[in-house]
């Protein structure tokens, strides 16, 4: 882990405001190069919304943004490049085959010796046999892999996951989770965001808990146990959960 | 520049595919089309003398409605999965997405068009000029697909998203579908190139206004 | 909070405004009805154009605000412009529909028919289609960011294209001869003519200005509501 030098993730005093709804009141986060930061919170915290601004999916309203060492909004391109993206929806066209989504998006990201790069990620995911078969026809563990194999294709220095397990049943989380270890080489920043808090904890270097547009709580795995997360996150979630 | 236009491609390509895949738009338009020439024609109550001045009308004003049809279907896909999201993702400049989306809009919309146009000449009993016929054809499409495109984007974020189409769209593009139909009557008359031209001006210009202006808009439009 | 519902410099010129219209209103109807001479060929009828055309002017004037302020929104991400833009979009489409109606009933004694495809006229209702457009857009939404970005877009667009809708029509139209409206074919004002026109004009624009400020106030204060209830929930939340 790099201790020194500038963080991969940053904010400062970050705000966004939905016309009539503030979702994020002021977020202050480092996360340093090759952290696992996974971070909690109730619904409406704002979870989602802080993984957007840093996919640069969504814009701040106030406050400073740095991701892989560029601000934001300004540099969103730049940023675009270096992180990969998983959310609730996988951003796979139904029609096409896994093959040929992984196809568009290496185009898109100008990945070099794609077909090569194609066979690396889907053998990571497990998923050579469905290679050409269209991803309407896969199960949703099998589409949410997918989802994992298009953010890592072009090998991005930080990866975003807004709450990967949603929608899937334990057994495809089981995978899941192996996957996402496989995946952490110790090189890449991970930001995740979850309910489990098991699965959270066991994942992550470092947990934060977002409570109301805020961050109210960060600790180093090494300093927690799961019954004292859960204690202090009932704490602090418990009215609002 | 390289890289410019390969993102433009693999935008086209991915929805050229997506599109033979399921024939939705192409479909979609050359039916509904065929529909509205055929409703137009009971309902005008065309006789031998009338047709040839209601004709041009009635084949643009078929185009442009079905041109909704595919406009509504153009993000489609895109919003289901939110794909859109996808694309924003890209590491490519905003108007590189709008270009992508715009030529398959308009590819499709041209492909049926043009398998509408024997239809549209046994039904009327019209004398075809083929070349010029899709000259006009082509200036008009893109003059539809140019700003479509924008307000398709508008439209699929917005709650009533198939009043919103178009009643955004059908107002902006009155310049198109006035020189579309008079040059169109024009042709269909036989008249010489000369008295086309000012219809064509009006098209040519539109288009390259438009184009231009919706591929700056375009990124406004995909923020959040 | 303070008394006045706008900044007190603003308040004061709004009411400014208002007083003006006023006074512009009545000595133009005075004038209008008293002064001015028939039309050589429309006789008493024509006066009607002395506040139609002012209108559809005004009505120009507003989207041409709305442009300016949308591109001011996209570029400096201030809600202040959008507030603009919105009014004036609202400004816009009251006065077209005011020089449509005025228009529709200018045609009805002259040419029989409630309705002429005069270019102008004709344009005016494209726009006053755009803009309500525009409007439908605003309600059909949620009351966030994205929809002040995508009635700015709407906004933009809708004004370049105005030439363009403008020449088409006037060409289809020499294609099509439609009547005329306009007061006499050789359009010469006489002197008392042109001054009655402008104090209309200065009249309803000093109407467009005092409405224009009240409805900016209007949108401030609803935005200063939704912050303070806000900050009470987040003071709750706390």
């Amino acid at each position: 882990m790099n201790d020194s030098g500038p963080p991969a993730v940053e904010t400062r005093r970050l705000s966004k405001d939905f016309g009539g709804r503030r979702a994020l009141r002021s977020v202050d986060l480092r996360v340093r190069e090759s952290e696992s930061l996974t971070i909690f919170g109730p619904n409406g915290s704002g979870k989602t919304t802080l993984i957007k601004i840093l996919a640069t999916i969504v814009r701040p309203t106030g406050g400073a943004v740095t991701v892989a060492g560029f601000s934001l909004p300004q540099d969103a391109l730049d940023v675009r490049r270096r992180i990969g993206v998983v959310t609730h929806q996988n951003y796979l066209y139904d029609e096409l085959t896994c093959c040929e989504n992984l196809t568009f998006y290496g185009r898109m990201y100008r990945v070099q010796d794609l077909p090569d790069r194609i066979r690396t990620v889907i053998a990571q995911v497990g998923l050579e046999a469905r290679l050409h078969d269209r991803v309407r026809t896969l199960s949703n563990g099998m589409q949410r892999r997918m989802a994992i194999a298009r953010a890592v294709l072009h090998n991005p220095s930080v990866l975003l996951l807004d709450e990967p397990e949603v929608g899937l049943d334990e057994h495809a989380v089981n995978l899941l989770e192996d996957l996402l270890a496989r995946l952490n080489d110790g090189r890449r920043t991970v930001i995740m965001t979850t309910h489990n808090l098991e699965r959270g904890l066991r994942m992550s270097d470092r947990v934060a808990v977002l409570v109301d547009g805020r961050i109210v709580y960060q600790e180093a795995r090494a300093a927690l146990d799961v019954e004292r997360l859960r204690g202090t996150y009932a704490q602090l979630a418990g009215a609002r959960a | 520049m390289k890289d410019y236009f390969a993102g433009i491609m693999a935008v086209l390509w991915k929805d050229v595919l997506s599109e033979l895949r399921t024939k939705d738009i192409l479909l979609s338009v050359f039916v509904f089309s065929l529909l509205s020439l055929v409703i137009f024609s009971f309902a005008l109550r065309t006789d031998r003398a009338t047709v040839a001045v209601i004709a041009p009308g009635v084949l643009w004003a078929a185009f442009a409605f079905s041109g909704i049809l595919a406009l509504n279907r153009a993000f489609a896909t895109e919003r289901e999965k939110g794909s859109l999201e996808g694309l924003v993702i890209t590491p490519v400049p905003r108007d590189v997405i709008y270009f992508g989306k715009m030529l398959g809009v308009l590819l499709f919309m041209l492909a049926a068009e043009i398998v509408l146009l024997p239809v549209f000449v046994v039904l009327f009993n019209v004398p075809l000029d083929v070349p010029r016929l899709l000259l006009i054809i082509f200036l008009a499409t893109l003059g539809f697909a140019s700003v479509g495109t924008v307000f398709s984007a508008i439209a699929v974020n917005t709650r009533s998203r198939e009043i919103m189409l178009p009643v955004l769209f059908l107002p902006v593009v009155v310049p198109v579908i006035i020189s579309a139909v008079e040059a169109s009557a024009r042709v269909m008359a036989g008249e010489p190139w000369d008295n086309l031209s000012v219809w064509l001006q009006v098209l040519v210009a539109f288009d390259v206004i438009f184009v231009v202006v919706s591929s700056l808009v375009f990124e406004y439009v995909l923020e959040e | 909070m303070t008394q006045d519902r706008l900044p007190g410099r603003t308040a004061l010129l709004s009411r400014l405004f208002l007083v003006l219209a006023f006074i512009g209103v009545m000595v133009s109807l005075a004038l209008i009805f008293l002064w001015v001479p028939d039309d050589r060929q429309q006789g008493a009828v024509y006066r009607i154009f002395y506040y139609h055309v002012p209108a559809g002017l005004l009505s120009f004037a507003a989207f041409a605000v709305v442009f300016v302020a949308s591109i001011a929104y996209l570029w400096k991400n201030n809600r202040a412009w959008d507030m603009v833009a919105h009014s004036a979009a609202e400004l816009g489409v009251v006065f077209a529909t005011l020089s449509l109606v005025t228009g529709s009933i200018w045609a009805r004694p002259i040419w029989g028919v409630w309705w002429t495809w005069d270019p102008r006229l004709t344009t005016m209702l494209i726009l006053w289609l755009i803009y309500v457009g525009y409007l439908m857009l605003r309600a059909y939404s949620a009351d966030d960011t994205r929809v002040s970005r995508f009635a700015s877009v709407v906004g933009i667009i809708g004004f370049v294209d105005v030439p363009v809708v403008f020449f088409s029509i006037r060409w289809w139209r020499t294609q099509h001869p439609q009547p005329l409206l306009k007061p006499g074919n050789d359009f010469g004002l006489t002197p008392e003519m042109t001054v009655t026109f402008l104090i209309a004009l200065a009249a309803l624009s000093f109407l467009f200005a005092h409405l224009l400020l009240e409805r900016l106030a209007m949108r401030r204060m609803s935005a200063d509501i939704q912050e303070i209830r806000q900050a009470l929930s987040a003071e709750e939340g706390a």
